[in-house]
């Protein structure tokens, strides 16, 4: 049994509190103050870009070559690569990632969706390079024989790939989703004499569906930031198409590409990073933030 | 209008319709069934398959020369020396940077802020920052950092953008480990005359170290596995040398010069290596890309038992 202590220490445990009130608030401004980190660096670095080159431009050009000697500034021929490979990984991960987790939620044991969530989980936390190593090494040549004209850069391969990094997002986010909808629900359902499918599809899946779209959202920006799988297998040369077989750069891919050689201070390639950065953190921010207004939509629903 | 039950006989056909329909049903949902544990299947093949493939081509490379030798222009003597050891004191600034903050501020969330607009604002910056690409925290870096506080491209740089990045994941898991505490506990200790402080240090903090350990782990595995950030401050060199030794032979004995040395990484040796052309450089990839399956893999194992075990010891 300890003793209750002197009248006296109050004070000193009051000092304490304080104290420590101070410090854990340093720790939550900690978290604002990367926000702020990131966003002072993108328009800080990126503002000489942007005073060199008007807006308009990066909409009229059609090539992005910042580099050369007669540059073009056409950032949509990197929002094409961005584009064609986030819609690749989302032909694979929407379908799979929501069946998936209609399977776990509505038909799988819990004694087995316990185990095998986790285990999905593991394959988002591989790291990239590796993706990258076995989309450049292992599908490619797999897909050249299906395509005998695909390059050995290309945004289907690497789009796949990047599809099946996302997969566990939309199903882990996905099942949560929908096994939070009410029981009471489904047995309605049942009771009108609809199967298990019937029920998934018709109530279970409506019912879940602002968790589910904050489930897609979110895999849409990781897919859109992802970095490694890209600058490995879909090539590093910007590139306006829209044709998955070929090979073209993403926002991301360029700022590797650019990382990659020397990089003085203040060059013009280290303004266009900051400035392909800034284009980048605007789209992440906007389907972060809808994944976030969605979520909570959801968590307040039910 | 009348309640009265509908004694009526339905012919033949109808009957036999609902039937038809109830085994269709039936047919439907156990193809659904077979079809999503295929699915499930086959996704997690893929993770088999590439480990498979990374050990097929990689398993042969990894001995004790690979481990032990510097980077080279001849694939059969590269090796991953100064790699891990960059690594390994990656890790060690990600930790110290990231854990720290990451408990307090969680801390601070969770048992401190009052609910206002502010709080509003930091919880929503957090669910944005979890989903920041990592390549913006390189940027940042390398902005802030590496120019403006003028770390150079060193350890000191990397390692504080590899903590930054996991610094929502530890957030996160602490404040969600703090949630599953009743408040009856909080309301105990109060009742007992304790201030906030120590009810947070003596009950909250002890209760939650199984889920903050497991979001620590989970983060440090992200971190170690992460190389879009380093390549952007500039880490992915020739280093054929180890930076300075953080313990010295004189007082005060251990020096932080190390922290300003330039440095390389497991996943950026990884990467030098798949860019070029050459089968042999191609199984060095895959060596060191077995070598970070296996750390994040059995990182993430560790965390999922730990949660498991914090769950079941348990009891409210």
């Amino acid at each position: 049994m300890e003793v209750s202590p002197p009248p006296s220490s109050r004070r000193l445990d009051k000092t304490v509190e304080s104290f420590m009130v101070w410090v854990l608030r340093a720790g939550g401004w900690a978290s604002v103050l990367v926000t702020f980190g990131i966003v002072l660096t993108l328009v800080t670095e990126s503002w000489p870009f942007f005073r060199e080159v008007p807006l308009i431009r990066l909409f009229q050009d059609t090539m992005w070559t910042p580099l050369f000697a007669q540059p073009q500034y056409g950032i949509g021929a990197l929002l094409a690569g961005t584009l064609v490979t986030t819609g690749v990984a989302l032909l694979v991960a929407i379908p799979l990632g929501t069946i998936l987790a209609i399977y776990l939620s509505e038909f799988a044991e819990p004694k087995f969706r316990d185990w095998v969530k986790p285990m999905l989980e593991l394959l988002s936390a591989v790291p990239t390079v590796v993706y990258g190593y076995f989309a450049l090494l292992t599908l490619t040549p797999i897909l050249q024989k299906i395509f005998p004209d695909l390059p050995q850069f290309s945004m289907l391969s690497a789009g796949l790939i990047m599809g099946v990094m996302i997969v566990p997002y939309v199903t882990s986010l996905g099942e949560d989703a929908m096994r939070s909808v009410p029981m009471l629900l489904r047995e309605g359902a049942f009771a009108l004499g609809d199967g298990k499918l019937g029920v998934a599809v018709r109530v279970v899946f409506p019912g879940a569906f602002s968790g589910l779209a904050a489930a897609y959202v979110l895999a849409i920006s990781r897919a859109v930031g992802e970095t490694m799988i890209v600058a490995i297998a879909a090539g590093l040369q910007p590139k306006m198409t829209f044709n998955p077989l070929e090979s073209a750069a993403t926002v991301t891919a360029f700022i590797v590409q650019v990382s990659l050689g020397d990089l003085p201070h203040g060059s013009i390639g280290y303004q266009s990073i900051f400035a392909a950065g800034a284009v980048l953190f605007l789209m992440t921010l906007g389907f972060n933030l809808a994944g976030h207004v969605l979520r909570k939509r959801f968590h307040r629903a039910t | 209008m009348s309640y009265e039950r509908d004694f009526t006989v339905r012919p033949e056909p109808y009957q036999k319709q609902q039937e038809g329909r109830a085994h269709r049903r039936g047919t439907i949902d156990r193809n659904f069934r077979r079809l999503g544990f295929l699915l499930t299947l086959a996704t997690l093949g893929i993770l088999g398959i590439l480990l498979l493939n990374l050990a097929m081509n990689g398993l042969a490379r990894i001995d004790w020369q690979f481990m032990s030798s510097f980077p080279s222009r001849r694939a059969g003597e590269a090796g991953i020396l100064s790699a891990w050891v960059g690594t390994l004191l990656l890790m060690l600034v990600t930790a110290s940077a990231a854990i720290p903050f990451g408990v307090a501020a969680g801390i601070y969330l969770e048992e401190y802020a009052s609910k206002n607009r502010w709080t509003d604002f930091v919880e929503i910056n957090i669910a944005n920052l979890a989903g920041v690409p990592s390549i913006l925290y390189g940027l940042m870096a390398l902005g802030l950092f590496v120019y403006q506080f003028r770390f150079g491209q060193s350890l000191l740089a990397g390692g504080l953008a590899l903590g930054c990045l996991v610094l929502p994941i530890v957030i996160v898991a602490t404040r969600e480990s703090l949630r599953t505490i009743p408040s009856s506990i909080r309301e105990a200790a109060f009742a007992l005359g304790a201030t906030k402080w120590q009810a947070v240090w003596h009950h909250l903090l002890p209760y939650s170290t199984g889920g903050i350990a497991t979001g620590v782990i989970l983060a440090m595995s992200r971190a170690i596995g992460e190389s879009a950030p380093l390549i952007t401050i500039g880490a992915l060199t020739f280093i054929a040398f180890l930076p300075p030794a953080p313990l010295i032979s004189h007082a005060p004995f251990v020096s932080g010069e190390w922290l300003f040395s330039p440095f390389t990484a497991l996943p950026i040796q990884m990467f030098n290596w798949v860019s070029r052309p050459g089968e042999e450089f191609q199984s060095n990839a895959a060596a060191a890309g077995l070598i970070l399956m296996v750390i994040t893999l059995s990182m993430n194992a560790a965390a999922i038992l730990l949660r498991r075990r914090a769950q079941r010891n348990i009891t409210w």
